[in-house]
């Protein structure tokens, strides 16, 4: 038992639980505690704060650097405008399923509800985006606390907690004690795998002609890459991986397909859609995957694995429900699997086939043009960067989101790091600061579009400030490019306040205020060597912008309307058919 | 499809409001609530009654199933429950009527719990349709006011 301040309470908490780094900006209710950082860091703490030029960005560093690391990410804000500018990351956490602790200050507990200066309701301004949330009004409280946020944060499937603490609870004294355990009673998420599930897993993925492994962000945040790994080859099943679940299984591999969805591989929708059973892995049936619920995989049986029970059946009906965490349960997958297998299975080898001429059929394209096309700079950048040794793309939102989906290669999990759920423009640049911070000798590279760098580029300054260099690509072709190309396709090519041209902002000065290094390519000519010098400045400790000028009449393809099935796939060239679309 | 939720909750601050919130997010409207102490100390039983669909049930129940304040959750089922509410009910009652709406006091078990020269405050403790017949019998007469608590609910006793 020691004696301290509250404030210094969350300090030692946040060294109880392991935090190397926390992410966040001071402000009057939350001083204190930045008071006993200080005194910590004097003393000797390794706890490093890495200060955001906004709460929002420190709050998407957290999540980047949670997602980087799989550990707790940790965001620290004050009251009112602090708290809610942290609103943004917490949804986008929800959405992802991103481990996240927040701490907010609040005003003292003898102010709370009189509208005192930078006021706001906290726990309840987040109540519907947060796995738990606690208002601290008593120091004793806080060790507990503290530990039961992380403990809830992580535990069955992760997500955000927030914990506001109050002015006088920071300043009080209590005798420190880290709890050994927390004291959660309604807070049991599943841990047993059902063995007659798994039973009739295994026999029905043995019976299945046109099997297919569906796989979300659960299987990263539930480190379970390597048992699907196992059993795709056990197996011979093919896998589709969804935007937040991309890396989860190596790309390279002959048995990934590629990546469903609204703007998937034409390939992927088609194996998903006809296939006969369908091995759901830490996914949610996502509208921007089914399109059509009812015309989704209209013949296929669902296994679903899912450690959230409130997801099995939610959009579709699974015949075996497994609740539980996917690592043990994938295990104990393999081992039925392995009893149940007779020698010298050779797996689907027909659908393979299939599936393989799907590919060779329906390949992603483009073509070249006058400008630079956005694909061809995600093509290069994936060509300059293969070989490296470890490297964390994050991304924004939109149509560069898209093509970076479609033409990177991730061949390990936590490689890819893109605001799934939420859809959160201008996540990229501040996620990879926070990627940077949880993996320093990765190379972190930001794909980028004009519209997100203009809500988060600040964030480059903090990369230059903390020593976290990243690689900004810039896709810019002038435009809210997704928003731009359906008015282009649906909204009769009334381009309603999506046009970014002008003079201004001139990005390349934008980055070099920030003290990064910028370069400006307009041409094919320039992308290698532009690449190249960029790897080579990040790789001596600088923060690069690689403002690539591109067409802005590119659209990205293939792509299946809202709310149609694949079926309706729109295939690159085909604009008549878009106009059909949009007719019906 | 109306259906009568018993949720067993830590007593902690918000715990309503984030049950609560997982009906208003899908616009369905809490038909009554009712909230209290239990058995165990720190342990309160919120009975709630919801129009909503099927599926949509089962999705929340879920969730609410999640909340880290909730202990457990169940569907209490006409067949397998005791449900009671108490309503009270100013009723016009003017001297010549009044020997009607006795009677019908009488009928349904509902008491006299206050009396002035034109109007009756019944009090009436029953099964929630009880409430509703009764309620249903002495409107004509002019109910001037009127309060009920929500239903509340328990599994039935174990015959074996």
């Amino acid at each position: 038992m020691t004696r301290m301040t509250g404030a210094d309470a969350i300090i030692r908490s946040l060294e109880a639980e392991g935090v190397d780094v926390c992410f966040g900006v001071p402000g009057g209710m939350i001083i204190d505690t930045y008071d006993a950082l200080y005194r910590a860091q004097a003393n000797g703490s390794k706890l490093r704060h890495v200060l955001a030029r906004h709460e929002q960005g420190a709050g998407h560093m957290a999540e980047g650097y949670a997602r980087a690391s799989g550990k707790v990410g940790v965001a620290i804000a004050t009251s009112g405008p602090g708290a809610t500018n942290l609103i943004t990351a917490i949804a986008d956490a929800w959405m992802d399923s991103t481990p996240l602790v927040c701490i907010t200050g609040q005003v003292p507990s003898t102010k709370i509800g009189t509208d005192a200066f930078q006021e706001t309701n906290a726990t309840g301004i987040t109540l519907p985006i947060v796995k738990h949330s606690w208002l601290v009004q008593k120091a004793s409280e806080i060790p507990a606390t503290i530990k039961a946020a992380f403990h809830v944060a992580q535990t069955g499937r992760s997500g955000p907690v927030l914990v506001d603490i109050t002015k006088d609870a920071q300043i009080a004294e209590l005798d420190f004690k880290y709890p050994d355990h927390v004291d959660l009673p309604g807070w049991n998420p599943p841990r047993k795998v059902n063995h007659r599930q798994i039973m009739a897993a295994a026999k029905a993925i043995l019976e299945a002609d046109k099997p297919i492994f569906y796989v979300g962000g659960g299987i990263i945040n539930g480190e379970a890459s390597a048992e699907l790994l196992e059993l795709a080859e056990l197996t011979n099943i093919p896998v589709v991986t969804t935007l937040t679940g991309k890396g989860g299984f190596p790309e390279s591999h002959p048995l990934y397909v590629g990546v469903p969805g609204m703007h998937g591989m034409k390939y992927s929708n088609l194996a998903l859609n006809r296939a006969d059973l369908v091995i759901a892995v830490g996914t949610r049936f996502d509208d921007r995957v089914t399109g059509n619920v009812s015309a989704f995989a209209p013949n296929a049986k669902v296994i679903h694995f899912e450690v959230d029970a409130a997801e099995i059946g939610k959009i579709r009906e699974a015949q075996i429900p497994i609740c539980a965490p996917l690592q043990p349960a994938l295990v104990r997958l393999l081992a039925e699997l392995r009893k149940q297998m007779s020698e010298g299975r050779e797996g689907p080898t027909d659908w393979l086939d299939k599936i393989a001429a799907w590919k060779e059929e329906f390949p992603l394209r483009y073509e070249l043009g006058d400008m630079l096309k956005p694909q061809q700079v995600l093509e290069a950048v994936r060509d300059v960067t293969e070989g490296l040794g470890d490297v964390v793309w994050t991304t924004g939102v939109g149509q560069h989101q898209m093509w970076a989906m479609q033409y990177l290669v991730c061949d390990r999990p936590r490689s890819f790091i893109t605001s799934g759920g939420l859809g959160t423009m201008g996540f990229g640049i501040p996620a990879a600061v926070g990627a940077k911070a949880a993996r320093p000798d990765a190379t972190v590279i930001c794909i980028d579009g004009d519209g997100c760098f203009q809500m988060t580029s600040k964030e480059l300054t903090t990369a230059t400030l903390h020593g976290l260099p990243i690689i900004v690509v810039l896709i810019r072709n002038g435009y809210l490019g997704m928003v731009r190309q359906w008015q282009e396709m649906f909204y009769g090519e009334r381009y309603s306040q999506t046009d970014l041209t002008g003079p201004i902002p001139d990005y390349a000065k934008m980055a070099e205020a920030f003290g990064a290094v910028a370069m400006t390519v307009t041409n094919a000519g320039e992308l290698d060597a532009a690449l190249e010098r960029a790897l080579a400045e990040n790789a001596a400790g600088r923060s690069v912008l690689v403002d690539a000028v591109c067409d802005p009449q590119e659209k990205v393809f293939p792509m299946i309307p809202a709310g149609a099935s694949a079926a309706d796939t729109i295939e690159y060239g085909s604009h008549e058919k878009a106009k059909e679309v949009e007719a019906r | 499809m109306k259906h009568t939720l018993s949720v067993l909750v830590e007593d902690k601050p918000g715990a309503l409001s984030r049950i609560s919130n997982l009906f208003a997010r899908r616009g369905y409207n809490i038909e009554s609530l009712a909230v209290g102490q239990t058995e165990r100390e720190g342990v309160s039983r919120i009975t709630l009654r919801v129009d909503c669909a099927e599926h949509s049930l089962e999705q929340i129940t879920k969730q609410i199933h999640k909340l880290v304040n909730v202990l457990r959750i169940t569907e209490l089922t006409p067949d397998d429950a005791v449900e009671r509410e108490i309503a009270l009910f100013t009723v016009a009652a003017p001297p010549e009527r009044r020997g009607e709406l006795m009677a019908f006091a009488d009928h349904y078990g509902a008491r006299v719990s206050d009396l002035g020269p034109q109007e009756i405050v019944f009090e009436m403790v029953g099964h929630p349709e009880d409430l509703d017949s009764f309620e249903e019998l002495v409107r004509p007469y002019g109910i001037k006011e009127m309060v009920r608590t929500g239903r509340i609910g328990l599994s039935r006793a174990v015959r074996h």
